[in-house]
């Protein structure tokens, strides 16, 4: 008996009840497109949380006043749903809630002590930010809202990741003499101009005219974050604070560090300078926070990776249900066809042929439904499921397929040799 | 014959007993039958007699308790499950009262099932299963399925199976049982032409029409033989064969 014999027979033996071996099939189809469909999505929403981490620039520390004694819960909580929008989102609750009464506020000599002095040599540059409210902004009768007007230095660009698609950005010399200039991301540019070029001309923020010198790049935040991240305008810090938020403390000090190497030495250096600037000794909570983005990275690459392993376990719930499925149908296969099983031991069919042949109509049912498992897993990847696009995990292809042929020949081998040690002539009697 | 070629069935003082102890059932106790190549016998009995037990013995489908049994001068009682098949694979053609074939399988594709266990290539595998259907005279219905077929016309399949690896011996385990008057005529004329050719067939059954067609007529009562009466020799014309034909 070849191999190719036995298949035929195997291939004969299912397709004489299309439908329970469909059935079956589909068992296993459910639990090897469940795997790899929701491995894909747990790695997806990591897959892109990191990206949305990274896009805020890997070598950044955010610093931020902080009202409620320190430590990480205040706006760091709001990480998980909404890290798209953290740059600058996290103002609004900066400004709704009252300062504690010791409380320094962040000053624009908070960051210049940062880099100007010697006491940090690992930051490259700390650039003060202020936030706007979200403020509608008009050009020619055209207006839109700008969810994010932050008002900083130049060298928030880079540290923020954010880079130029068009013109160039605002120079010190901008910041120094207060000139009126913004910089506009992608879709407030869509929003306001259209198909004209939005390089050079004025528009209209709360009745002050800001020229635009430059269009970021399309940060390419996904439709679950919070808000449009390319909604947003930046201007010199002390336009903003001109025009629209008052010379009041700073709500972020943006550092970049000089490598991602050093950035927890750098951070240290910055809690230091900033403990001592803010008078805070001995046990004293800090009025401020300082974020890293490493940390907070790894932190929600920890969470979304206990996330992924539980919906794979899950999902290989469902494809062990299917293996037992098959379990039950060759069983029943088994004494439906004693008969026939005794008529081909009588006529010669030698212990191993019939057992391969069992066990090769188990492994076909869970590779048929293996492969249609993958084609299913791997097309469901294709849409966005709960605002996450699913990434698949090759790896969890050939596991998926791997444990499915397993399933077939572990599953099945029960009720092959089952079958296979059926003496002839008992089979023959049975009806 | 001569000495150097043994017989086809060779059975020396067989017993078989089910069971132990006090409920042991002593099915055949002590049956020795020599059958030489060419012959036609009917073993005939009534239930209980232990018929059946012998024929499973015959076919290689159980060994004796006691006693020796050859087949074709190969010792059956020596040999493990896997010679066991290897050798109704190859010396035995069986044919049942129930036809028994696999559903779902052409009958083409039936009668080619031993010599793919056989491992026979398919090649000649198709020619000689061909060639068997041919002889029963079913060279028109190759591509049904045994559903599509009558009884008489399945039974005939199941004898071009038997047929295909060219046994030694076709054993009839009561092959017309559940054939009408018509089909009975015509798997036994079939029987009667593979004689005549010269196949050893041991036929089973409790109808005398159908053991007046063999040669030798062996009667089992309660496990023993109680007749062994000789119609005609060994290489002698079948008995039956040609009245059918000369009866229409």
């Amino acid at each position: 008996m070849s191999a190719v014999e036995v298949l035929r027979f195997a291939l004969r033996g299912l397709a004489a009840n299309k439908l329970r071996s469909g059935l079956t099939t589909l068992g296993i189809l459910i639990g090897v497109g469940a795997v790899i469909l929701l491995v894909a999505v747990g790695n997806g929403s990591s897959v892109q949380i990191k990206e949305s981490i990274q896009r805020l620039g890997a070598n950044s520390l955010t610093i931020t006043k902080s009202t409620t004694g320190g430590g990480f819960g205040g706006p760091g909580a709001g990480f998980g749903g909404r890290a798209g929008r953290f740059g600058g989102g996290a103002a609004a609750q900066q400004q709704s809630s009252g300062p504690r009464t010791q409380a320094h506020d962040l000053t624009l000599a908070d960051a210049q002590a940062l880099t100007g002095t010697g006491e940090a040599p690992s930051v490259k540059s700390a650039s003060p930010v202020v936030n706007a409210p979200a403020t509608p902004a008009t050009y020619v009768g055209t207006s839109a809202t700008i969810n994010q007007f932050v008002g900083t230095h130049p060298a928030y660009f880079t540290a923020a990741n954010k880079s130029i698609a068009r013109g160039s950005s605002f120079t010190a010399d901008d910041v120094t003499s207060g000139r009126k200039v913004v910089v506009i991301g992608s879709s407030l540019a869509d929003d306001l101009f259209g198909t004209v070029d939005p390089l050079g001309k004025q528009i209209n923020v709360g009745g002050i005219r800001f020229i635009v010198t430059g269009v970021l790049e399309e940060s390419g935040s996904s439709s679950s974050a919070f808000q449009d991240a390319d909604s947003v305008a930046i201007a010199p810090l002390p336009a903003v604070q001109e025009s629209l938020t008052g010379y009041g403390g700073l709500d972020q000090i943006v550092v970049e560090a000089r490598a991602s190497e050093v950035v927890d030495a750098a951070q240290s250096e910055v809690t230091a300078i900033l403990q001592q600037r803010h008078d805070i000794t001995g046990g004293a909570a800090d009025d401020f926070q300082v974020m890293n983005q490493a940390s907070v990275q790894s932190a929600v690459g920890e969470a979304t990776r206990t996330f992924t392993v539980l919906l794979g376990a899950v999902a290989a719930i469902s494809l062990l249900v299917g293996g037992i499925g098959i379990t039950n149908i060759m069983l029943v296969t088994v004494t439906e066809r004693t008969r026939e099983i005794g008529v081909r031991k009588a006529i010669g069919a030698p212990k191993g042929a019939i057992l391969s042949q069992f066990i090769a109509e188990a492994t076909v049912l869970s590779l048929v439904g293996g492969l249609a498992g993958v084609a299913a897993g791997v097309i469901g990847a294709q849409f966005s499921i709960v605002g996450v696009t699913p990434v698949i995990v090759p790896s969890s292809i050939l596991l998926a397929l791997g444990v499915s042929v397993a399933i077939g020949l572990f599953f099945g081998s029960y009720p092959a040799s089952r079958a296979a040690s059926l003496r002839p002539i008992e089979a023959l009697r049975h009806e | 014959m001569s000495a150097a070629v043994p017989p086809v069935l060779d059975v020396r003082e067989a017993t078989k007993v089910y069971g132990t102890g006090d409920t042991a059932v002593h099915a055949l106790r002590g049956v020795s039958l020599v059958v030489e190549r060419g012959d036609h016998v009917a073993i005939m009995g009534a239930s209980g007699s232990g018929k059946s037990t012998l024929m499973n013995i015959l076919g290689c489908l159980d060994v004796p308790t006691e006693g020796r049994y050859r087949l074709d001068g190969i010792d059956v009682g020596r040999l493990d499950e896997r010679r066991l098949s290897i050798l109704r694979n190859r010396r035995i053609g069986f044919i049942f009262q129930s036809f028994n074939l696999i559903p779902r399988m052409t009958a083409l594709a039936n009668v080619e099932l031993p010599l793919a266990y056989g491992g026979v290539r398919r090649e000649p595998r198709r020619r000689r299963a061909l060639a068997a259907l041919e002889q029963v005279g079913l060279a028109d219905r190759v591509d049904h399925e045994p559903n599509e077929l009558s009884g008489g016309q399945q039974q005939r399949v199941a004898v071009a199976r038997a047929l295909v690896t060219a046994p030694a011996l076709l054993l009839a385990d009561e092959p017309t049982g559940n054939l009408d008057t018509r089909s009975t005529a015509d798997v036994l004329n079939i029987l009667d032409r593979l004689s005549l050719a010269g196949r050893t067939i041991v036929v089973i059954t409790h109808e005398a029409d159908v053991a007046a067609h063999a040669k030798r007529i062996i009667r089992l009562v309660d496990g023993r033989i109680a007749e062994d009466r000789r119609q005609v020799p060994v290489t002698g014309h079948p008995p039956r064969h040609g009245l059918a034909e000369s009866a229409k």
